[in-house]
């Protein structure tokens, strides 16, 4: 018995069982997408030419990632040499000393990347992680039913004429909705696509002295248009959806216009995946009184944490998996449409790609327009476009997420949605002592 | 209703019951049954909306988790972490039950209740302690912290569920025993365990699902090496794409060995759930 149970001992002991990564062992976390799955894939090129590494991946949901990659980055955990972190992780953790700055040789073409990436994921003169896929936010819609309505739609259309193509093409007989938006409560959900809409209106998070503007007349007027727009012409249940749902609604034919990802576009226009792919054309984010902030800016980027003892390893892994080598690796293997988009301006210039990807001029241009640093009407302390880069941001766009998910629903008025959301976020601020 | 016979009442009754209990049943199992549809499912066909009840099935999803997951190393670190986590548990549980359910004292009862209470705490609550714990013991991602936690969590109904069944056990075999000059481990090992052995069996199996089931600590305390099935599922949830499908056929491979186990077992379960602690 005594033996049985030292050898379960053992063996228990032996499975499962290393965190500490051993000498050229690289443990990279990461969320489970379509061009994070491909790097997985491919990745075993990278491992052949460099037989020194051996890769380890732990793919995680976007959520749990964030609160994995935090613990870890916080407590020293040392679980992970490379990390997937967005543009508003990026410039707090870098400016945190969280991160390691990273360093490419010449043949990366660090100035290949594009401008608003580079900048969005650096702090300080440093960049601090090198995007892997970036994406803005445009209107995506369907030209068939547009142009059945008898109407057009231009780049930055206002809100006013979005409505009325909406009330134009809304048929929910036929199972037609006039437009989707997110409405399900988060920071990097409804209020990623509110804050831009909310831009466009004037609007800001906070002014100059990090006071709440969530009770100004331009939060008002973004969040009634909105929730008139989305209770007369959007679907049913439209509090609880984001990306996902409306992807999968958009590919069933069932929404005449969409404003999200620029992402999405690869999606909907893939046959394979959308009943509806040769219907779509693309336009600019509309806009209210301005086009600053209309449409955000994201990247999904890999850096590595400071606790991280294969730093050299790492940086080879990046400079690889971002590199324009990379994107031609992706093109040779699955074709110039399904190369990780929104990083490199040589990407855009090829001509492979722009015959493959119908939305690469719409998408570049974007990306291109957002502008991390001067993204609202009136000047703010803060940078981010559907977002305010401060680590208390998270907190108070969950908070408020769920006060404009539940005006959305109709449990409670625009007005008192937005007085309760500023006293949250006064008290946040207040919290983190702002003022 | 009025004129009927007493026997025809009592049809009535078991056909309503048997009626009832098949549509609870169902509403139980339905999520079960669409999760292991969806696993058969394209991407497309498992968002059409309205669903589809009829398709051709295709194995694509089972491939892909395949590709993808070394879905034989997660489920060899569930099994380690459930089976070892359990026979941990039950090495604790089965001389503090007897103790307390044999020589009681006039704290026996608060000490029970204080342990269910630790249930009570969200498990978040304490994921920065035991996250750092764990880190100074060198033990993240290591399957062996993770036997320590989930002992540490099933250890309160364990406790319960045994405690309940060894006070079925009449004092007077025991006495019998005694005068028969057995010891007290001699009491707990000829005695009161073979008496109690279908209720400890019930009480491991019930152990063991709990263990399997647990994902909260498997995706926080685990990354590349020591994670469990459950932070396999995790692992196909997607921000930005469609994944119901593969998400189904991951959790319908996950899903599978407990189910089969649970099948096979359902008899004891039953007991455990319907005379114990619970009863």
């Amino acid at each position: 018995m005594k033996k049985l149970l030292l050898s379960m001992f053992a063996a228990t002991m032996s499975i499962g069982s290393g965190s500490a990564a051993f000498a050229g062992e690289l443990t990279i976390a990461t969320v489970n997408n379509g061009h994070m799955v491909e790097m997985q894939k491919l990745s075993k090129q990278f491992e052949a030419q460099n037989r020194d590494i051996k890769l380890n991946w732990v793919v995680l949901e976007e959520g749990t990632l964030r609160q994995r990659v935090t613990t870890d980055i916080t407590t020293g955990g040392g679980q992970f040499d490379v990390m997937t972190i967005g543009m508003y992780e990026a410039p707090i953790w870098g400016g945190k000393g969280w991160l390691k700055k990273l360093d490419f040789n010449t043949d990366y073409d660090i100035l290949d990347v594009l401008p608003a990436m580079r900048g969005g994921l650096s702090t300080g003169g440093k960049v601090y992680a090198a995007p892997f896929y970036g994406e803005s936010s445009m209107l995506m819609y369907r030209k068939d039913l547009v142009k059945a309505a008898g109407m057009t739609i231009e780049d930055n259309p206002s809100w006013g004429h979005i409505r009325d193509v909406a009330a134009a093409i809304h048929n929910p007989q036929d199972g037609v909705y006039g437009i989707c938006l997110r409405g399900k409560p988060g920071w990097g959900d409804n209020m990623a696509f509110l804050t831009t809409m909310a831009n466009s209106f004037g609007a800001r998070w906070f002014d100059e002295e990090w006071k709440p503007q969530l009770d100004s007349p331009a939060w008002e007027h973004a969040v009634t248009f909105y929730v008139d727009l989305m209770t007369k012409y959007g679907p049913p249940g439209s509090s609880s959806n984001s990306f996902n749902e409306i992807l999968a609604l958009y590919n069933e034919g069932k929404c005449g216009m969409w404003i999200d990802a620029t992402i999405a576009a690869s999606f909907i226009t893939d046959p394979k995946q959308s009943k509806v792919a040769n219907k779509i054309a693309f336009a600019q984010s509309p806009i209210a009184v301005t086009t600053r902030g209309a449409n955000w800016l994201w990247a999904w980027a890999l850096a590595i944490p400071a606790g991280t003892k294969q730093s050299a390893d790492a940086q080879k892994f990046i400079s690889w998996a971002t590199s324009k080598e990379y994107i031609e690796l992706v093109a040779k293997t699955n074709g110039w449409a399904s190369v990780p988009t929104g990083t490199r301006t040589s990407t855009y210039n090829n001509p492979n790609f722009q015959k493959a990807a119908v939305f690469a001029d719409a998408e570049l241009k974007a990306i291109l327009s957002a502008d991390p640093k001067n993204s609202t009407l009136e000047p703010t302390p803060y940078q981010g476009v559907q977002f305010a880069a401060i680590p208390e941001f998270q907190a108070i766009g969950i908070a408020v997420g769920q006060q404009m998910s539940a005006a959305l629903a109709g449990n409670i008025s625009v007005k008192e949605a937005l007085k309760r959301a500023q006293k949250a976020a006064d008290r946040e601020m207040r919290k983190a002592r702002y003022y | 209703m009025m004129n009927l016979t007493l026997s025809q009442r009592k049809k009535y009754k078991t056909i309503s019951l048997g009626l009832l209990s098949w549509v609870v049943a169902l509403v139980f199992f339905f999520p079960i049954l669409w999760m292991f549809m969806t696993s058969f499912k394209t991407e497309l066909q498992a968002i059409a909306v309205p669903p589809l009840w009829t398709w051709e099935p295709t194995f694509e999803n089972f491939a892909i988790v395949q590709e993808r997951s070394d879905y034989f190393k997660f489920a060899m670190n569930s099994i380690v972490t459930s089976f070892g986590a359990t026979l941990l548990a039950l090495l604790i549980a089965v001389p503090a039950a007897y103790s307390m359910a044999f020589f009681p004292s006039k704290h026996t009862k608060d000490i029970l209740l204080w342990m269910l209470s630790t249930k009570m705490l969200p498990a978040v609550g304490v994921l920065m302690p035991i996250y750092l714990l764990t880190k100074s013991a060198g033990l993240l991602d290591n399957v062996f912290s993770l036997i320590i936690i989930f002992t540490m969590i099933n250890l309160p109904i364990i406790m319960w569920m045994l405690f309940s069944y060894f006070r079925e056990i009449p004092k007077e075999i025991l006495e019998a025993s005694r005068m028969d000059g057995a010891t007290t481990l001699g009491e707990l090992r000829h005695v009161v365990m073979p008496l109690s052995w279908g209720g400890i069996a019930s009480t491991g199996l019930l152990s063991i699902v709990l263990c399997w089931n647990e994902a909260f600590w498997s995706i926080n305390l685990t990354s590349a090496n020591a994670g469990t099935l459950t932070a396999l599922i995790a692992s196909y949830s997607s921000p930005e794409g469609l994944f119901w499908a593969k998400l189904s056929a991951a959790s319908t491979l996950a899903c599978a060995p407990i189910v089969v186990f649970g099948w096979f077992c359902q008899k004891q379960l039953v007991q455990g759930l319907t005379f114990g602690a619970v009863k």
